[in-house]
C-alpha cells in the first residue's frame, strides 16, 4: 500500500501548492484591483481613521478634516464656504467616493504615496496617525468672491489666471451646490442631498468653467486676429465694409450684429473691425486665412488639446478641415468651434504673456504636515503644443494686446463697461449663437495690465457680451488689482 | 522499512517536549502582541493564557510519554500551535467584534486535550476499534441523525440543522461521526481488501470487483452522504467523500475506484446543482464573486479583501478588520490571520498543516497493521482534506462551503475531533515504533506492500 500512499501524499502536495499559489495571487498580484474595488471599504476606513491634508486659499482652509467621536470613521470633511469653491473642492464622500481636486489630489491629501508594503509596516511602527498634506492653492479668495459677487447668481462661469504663472486666481462656476451633505458619514444624508442635485435641470454639479463647452462667438476673433497678424497683416489692413458678407459656395451670407457697416467710411481696417466685432470682415478674413491656417493658429493656443489642469478639463474644439461657408462661420466663433471658459481665459493670458501659453494650474504648494514644501507650482510652458507653448510672436502679442485695448477704450469700442480709469484694460466680447431663437452666450475675454486675465462667460444672457459680460470682468480686475 | 525516528539520542519525547515549549513560547509571544495592539499595558489575560497553555502542554505530554513514549514527536506540537494560535485569533475575533469566544474555546481546549489524554489512555492498541466495525458503522448514521431527534436537537443555525443541544452546551455530533465513518472504512476495506482488489467485472475500460462486496461499503457511504446533503453540511460530504476515495484507492491499489468516484461526484453534483437552491448560490458565488458584493457573495469579497490588505507581511497582530469577515471566528478565521500576519504567517499556517499532513501519511506508511495503516491514511487525508476546502474555498479556489480550519476555527466539537484524531495517529505511530524498538528487523511484520 505504500505506493499508493506516496500518490495520496502527491495529491496533498499538489492541492496545497495550489493553495498557496492562489494565496500569492490574491495578497500580492491581484492586491491593488481589490483595494481599488469600489466595494472594498477597508481602504476608505483607514483613509478616513488619518487626519486628511487641508485644501487652503489664501490663509484659510476651504476644505478641513474635524475630528468626530461618534461612528467608525474618526475624521469628518467640511467645507467652511461650500458653495463659494464646490467646484474646485469637490466633496469627499463614502458613497459617492471623491470628485474635484479631493479626487485628483488625493495622494496629496492622504499623504500616501509610499507603496502598500512600506504603509503596512509603517503602521506597524506607529506611522498610521501622521496627518495628510496640505494644498495651497494659486486662487485668490478676493478674486474668487468678486466673480461670485459679480455674477449675482446668474448662470455662467468666471476664470481668472495670473498671466506671468499661469496660476488659476479664480474659477467661479453659478449654479454650484454644497459638498458637505455629500460629504456626511451618514448614508442617507448623503442620498437625500444627491438625488435632487443629480435630478436638478440646471445642472449644478457640471463645473461650467472647466467641464462644459460654449461656442465662443466673436471672442474666437482674437484667435483670427492673430492669424492674420501672424501671416503677415497689419492692424492698419482694410477690408471692404459692407453690410453683408456673400460667403462663397453658400446663400447663407453673414452679416454684422446690428445689421448694419461697420461704422462710417467705405473701408474698414483690421483694427475698427476688431473693436466693434464687425462679422462681414471677420468672416472675410477667416475664408482668405483657409481652414487650415485657423485651426492651426486655434491648436497653437491648446485648442483640440486638453489644458493639463489639476481638475478634468473639455477639451475645446475646432475642425481642422472644413469648406468655405464653416470657415466663415468658424471665424466668427460659431458653428463647430466650442471652448471652455478656462481655454477662453488662456487667450488673453498668453497676450499678456508676450505669445507663451502657460500651463494652468491650480496648486501652489504641497506641504507636509510640519510645514515643510513638498512640491511648488508647476510653472512652465505649455510644450507639447504645436509650437512648443508659443502661440504667437512678441509682436504679434504686442499688436493683439493693442487692439484689445483698443476693444475696450477706443471710439464705439465693444468692451467699454470693462474698462477701469487709470488701468490698461483689453479684451474682446462675444455674443454666440447656441440655437435660433435662443438667448445668447454673453463673453468677455480680456486683462488688466500684466496682473490678470479673465474669461467671463454668461449663458442664455439677456443681452450681449458687452452689455452682459464685460461689468462682470471689470469687477473680477478691480479685485484682482486689489 | 526502518522507523525514522533515532533510537539513540533524543528520544521522540525530549523532541517533542521542546517543541512544546516552542510552540508554548510563540503562542504567549501572540497573546503579548495582540494585547499590546489594544494597551500600551500588558494585559493579564496573555500571560493566563500563556501559562493555561503551558500546563496543557505539560498533561499532554506527560500522557504521552506514559502511554505512547514511541510516538511521533511533531504530531503534538504543530496541533497545538495551530491550537494556541487558534486560540489567540479568536481572542482577536472576540476584540473586534464583540463576542466572548475566547473563553469557551479555552475550556474546549482544556476538554479536547482530557479528550485525548483519555483515547490514549484507554485505547492501548488501535487493532481493538477496528473488531467493532459495524458499531461504528451504526454509530456513525445515529451521530449524524441525532441533530434531528426532537429534544436533543438545538434547531436549525445558519440555514443547518447540524447541532444537538447537551447541558447547555451545543455539540456538533458531524464531526465525531467523520472519525467513526473513517474508522467504520478502515475496518471494512482490510478484511474485504483482496476480495476488492480482484476484478472480476467490466464497465467500459475500468475493471471492478463483483458488486455484492462492494454494496455494503456503498450502500454506508452513500447513506452518510445522503444525510450530509440533506443536513445540508456540503462541506462535510465533500471532504468524507474525498476520504473515502481515498481510502478505496490506497487499500486497493486500483485507479479505478477513485476514477470512478470522481464521475460519481460530478454526476451527483448536478443533479445536487439542478435539484438544490443554496447549491446554485454556492457555485453561482464561484463563478462570479462580483455582481452581488454585498448580498450572495458578500462573504467571498470580504475574504478577498481583508487577504488583500494583508499584502505581504500583514497589517499587524491587532490592526486588521474581522468585523468585516462573516465568520470570522469559525469558518473564515484564515482570513483574519492572512490580513493581520500577511501572506508569510497565512503559508506558514499551511506549511503546518502540510507538515502534519506529511507526518501523518509517514504513520500510515509504517503503521502495524493494514487497518492502522488505512486508518492512519483516512484519518490524515480528513484533515489535510478539510483544511485545503475551507482555505480553498476562502480564497476562491473551491466553491466555499462551511466548515471549520482544524484546530484553529472556533467550536469544540471540531477542536475535540480533531484531538482525537491526532491521539488516534499517535497512537498507531507508537505502536509500529515501539515494535521497532523491541524488534528493529519485524517493524513492519504483516504489513505486505502492494
Amino acid at each position: 500500500m505504500n505506493r499508493q500512499i506516496v500518490r495520496v501524499g502527491a495529491v496533498v502536495f499538489v492541492l496545497f501548492g495550489a493553495l498557496f499559489i492562489n494565496l500569492n495571487i490574491i495578497t500580492l498580484l491581484q492586491a491593488e484591483e481589490l483595494a481599488n474595488h469600489p466595494a472594498n471599504r477597508r481602504v476608505i476606513i483607514r483613509e478616513y481613521s488619518i487626519e486628511r491634508g487641508p485644501i487652503v486659499v489664501g490663509e484659510q482652509a476651504i476644505a478641513r478634516s474635524e475630528r468626530t467621536e461618534e461612528g467608525q470613521f474618526r475624521y469628518l470633511r467640511t467645507y467652511p464656504e461650500p458653495e463659494l469653491y464646490a467646484h474646485l473642492t469637490g466633496y469627499y464622500s463614502i458613497v459617492l467616493q471623491r470628485s474635484g481636486l479631493e479626487r485628483a489630489l488625493n495622494e496629496d491629501l492622504t499623504g500616501r504615496t509610499t507603496e502598500v508594503v512600506a504603509q503596512n509596516l509603517g503602521e506597524l511602527l506607529g506611522g498610521a496617525d501622521r496627518p495628510g498634506n496640505a494644498v495651497e492653492l494659486t486662487v485668490d479668495p478676493a478674486v474668487q468672491e468678486a466673480a461670485r459677487d459679480a455674477l449675482a447668481g446668474r448662470e455662467g462661469a468666471v476664470v481668472a489666471i495670473d498671466p506671468s504663472t499661469g496660476g488659476v486666481l479664480a474659477s467661479y462656476a453659478n449654479p454650484t451646490f454644497d459638498p458637505n451633505p455629500l460629504s456626511s458619514h451618514d448614508t442617507a444624508e448623503i442620498n437625500a442631498a444627491w438625488a435632487p442635485l443629480r435630478d436638478d435641470p440646471d445642472r449644478p454639479l457640471v463645473d461650467r468653467a472647466t467641464g462644459e463647452l460654449y461656442p465662443p462667438g466673436s471672442a474666437f476673433k482674437i484667435v483670427v486676429a492673430a492669424a492674420a497678424l501672424e501671416a503677415g497683416s497689419d492692424p492698419a489692413r482694410t477690408f471692404p465694409n459692407e453690410v453683408s458678407y456673400d460667403v462663397p459656395q453658400t446663400t447663407l451670407d453673414i452679416s454684422n450684429a446690428g445689421g448694419a457697416r461697420c461704422g462710417d467710411g467705405d473701408e474698414a481696417s483690421l483694427q475698427t473691425a476688431f473693436r466693434r466685432s464687425c462679422n462681414t470682415v471677420f468672416a472675410r478674413l477667416g475664408v482668405e486665412l483657409g481652414d487650415a491656417a485657423l485651426a492651426d493658429q486655434a491648436e497653437a493656443f491648446g485648442f483640440n488639446r486638453t489644458p493639463p489642469l489639476e481638475l478634468p478639463v473639455a477639451t475645446g474644439r475646432i475642425p481642422t478641415e472644413q469648406d468655405i461657408p464653416a470657415v466663415a462661420q468658424s471665424a466668427i466663433g460659431q458653428r463647430d468651434v466650442q471652448a471652455t471658459v478656462l481655454q477662453m481665459a488662456m487667450l488673453p493670458a498668453t497676450v499678456v504673456a508676450g505669445g507663451q501659453v502657460l500651463r494652468p494650474h491650480l496648486v501652489d504648494t504641497v506641504r507636509d504636515p510640519d510645514g515643510r514644501i513638498l512640491r511648488g507650482a508647476d510653472i512652465g510652458r505649455w510644450d507639447v503644443l504645436p509650437g512648443n507653448g508659443r502661440a504667437i510672436s512678441p509682436r504679434t502679442a504686442q499688436q493683439l494686446r493693442s487692439l484689445m485695448v483698443d476693444a475696450v477704450t477706443g471710439p464705439g469700442a465693444t468692451g467699454s463697461a470693462a474698462a477701469i480709469e487709470g488701468v490698461e484694460v483689453g479684451g474682446k466680447t462675444g455674443t454666440a449663437q447656441t440655437s435660433p431663437g435662443a438667448p445668447p452666450v454673453a463673453w468677455f475675454v480680456g486683462f488688466a495690465g500684466d496682473e490678470v486675465a479673465v474669461a467671463v462667460a454668461v449663458p442664455d444672457a439677456d443681452g450681449g457680451g458687452g452689455a452682459v459680460a464685460a461689468p462682470i470682468a471689470r469687477e473680477v480686475f478691480r479685485a484682482a488689482l486689489g | 522499512m526502518t522507523p525514522t525516528a533515532a533510537v539513540t539520542g533524543d528520544g521522540p519525547r525530549a523532541i517533542e517536549a521542546r517543541l512544546l515549549f516552542g510552540a508554548v513560547l510563540v503562542i504567549s509571544l501572540a497573546g503579548v502582541l495582540l494585547g499590546w495592539s489594544a494597551s500600551t499595558e500588558l494585559p493579564p489575560a496573555a500571560l493566563v493564557t500563556g501559562l493555561a497553555m503551558s500546563v496543557i502542554a505539560a498533561v499532554a505530554h506527560v500522557t504521552l510519554r506514559t502511554t505512547a513514549p514511541h510516538a511521533d514527536p511533531l504530531l503534538l506540537p504543530i496541533a497545538f500551535l495551530l491550537n494556541g494560535l487558534g486560540l489567540v485569533f479568536v481572542q482577536r475575533v472576540d476584540m473586534a467584534t464583540g463576542s466572548e469566544l475566547a473563553g469557551a474555546q479555552a475550556v474546549w481546549t482544556a476538554v479536547s486535550v482530557g479528550a485525548f489524554c483519555a483515547l490514549l489512555l484507554f485505547i492501548r492498541e488501535v487493532r481493538v476499534l477496528g473488531r467493532l466495525q459495524y458499531t461504528f458503522g451504526l454509530l456513525t448514521i445515529v451521530l449524524l441523525l441525532s441533530p434531528l431527534i426532537p429534544g436533543l436537537t438545538a434547531g436549525v443555525i445558519n440555514g443547518a440543522q447540524l447541532w444537538i443541544e447537551l447541558f447547555g452546551m451545543r455539540f456538533q455530533p458531524g464531526e465525531i461521526a467523520k472519525l467513526t465513518m473513517v474508522v467504520f472504512l478502515a475496518a471494512y476495506l482490510e478484511r474485504n481488501r483482496a476480495l476488492l482488489s480482484v476484478a472480476t467485472q467490466r464497465i467500459g475500460p475500468l475493471l471492478l470487483p463483483a458488486p455484492r462486496h462492494l454494496a455494503p461499503l456503498l450502500l454506508a457511504t452513500g447513506l452518510a452522504l445522503v444525510i450530509m446533503a440533506g443536513l445540508r453540511d456540503l462541506g462535510s460530504a465533500l471532504l468524507f467523500f474525498g476520504a473515502f476515495l481515498a481510502l478505496l484507492y490506497v487499500a486497493t491499489g486500483r485507479l479505478a475506484y477513485p476514477l470512478l468516484g470522481m464521475v460519481a461526484f460530478a454526476i451527483g453534483s448536478t443533479i445536487a446543482y439542478q435539484l438544490f437552491g443554496h447549491v446554485r448560490v454556492r457555485v453561482a458565488i464561484w463563478l462570479d464573486p462580483w455582481t452581488d458584493v454585498s448580498g450572495i457573495s458578500y462573504q467571498l469579497a470580504q475574504s478577498l479583501f481583508a487577504l488583500a490588505t494583508g499584502g505581504l507581511t500583514g497589517t499587524g497582530l491587532g490592526f486588521g478588520r474581522p468585523q468585516d469577515v462573516p465568520f470570522s471566528a469559525t469558518d473564515a478565521i484564515f482570513v483574519v490571520i492572512g490580513e493581520e500576519l500577511g501572506l508569510l504567517g497565512a503559508t506558514a499556517i499551511l506549511l503546518l498543516f502540510l507538515a502534519m499532513a506529511v507526518r501523518g501519511l509517514r504513520i500510515a506508511q509504517t503503521a502495524r497493521d493494514e487497518f492502522a495503516t488505512l486508518l492512519a491514511t483516512g484519518l490524515t487525508v480528513l484533515m489535510a482534506f478539510q483544511t485545503f476546502v475551507i482555505i480553498g474555498g476562502l480564497t476562491r479556489l473551491v466553491p466555499l462551503t462551511g466548515i471549520t480550519l482544524p484546530f484553529i476555527s472556533y467550536g469544540g466539537s471540531s477542536l475535540l475531533s480533531n484531538y482525537l484524531l491526532i491521539a488516534l495517529l499517535l497512537r498507531i505511530s507508537d505502536e509500529s515504533r515501539g515494535a521497532a524498538v523491541g524488534r528493529p528487523a519485524a517493524g513492519t511484520a504483516g504489513k505486505a506492500d502492494t
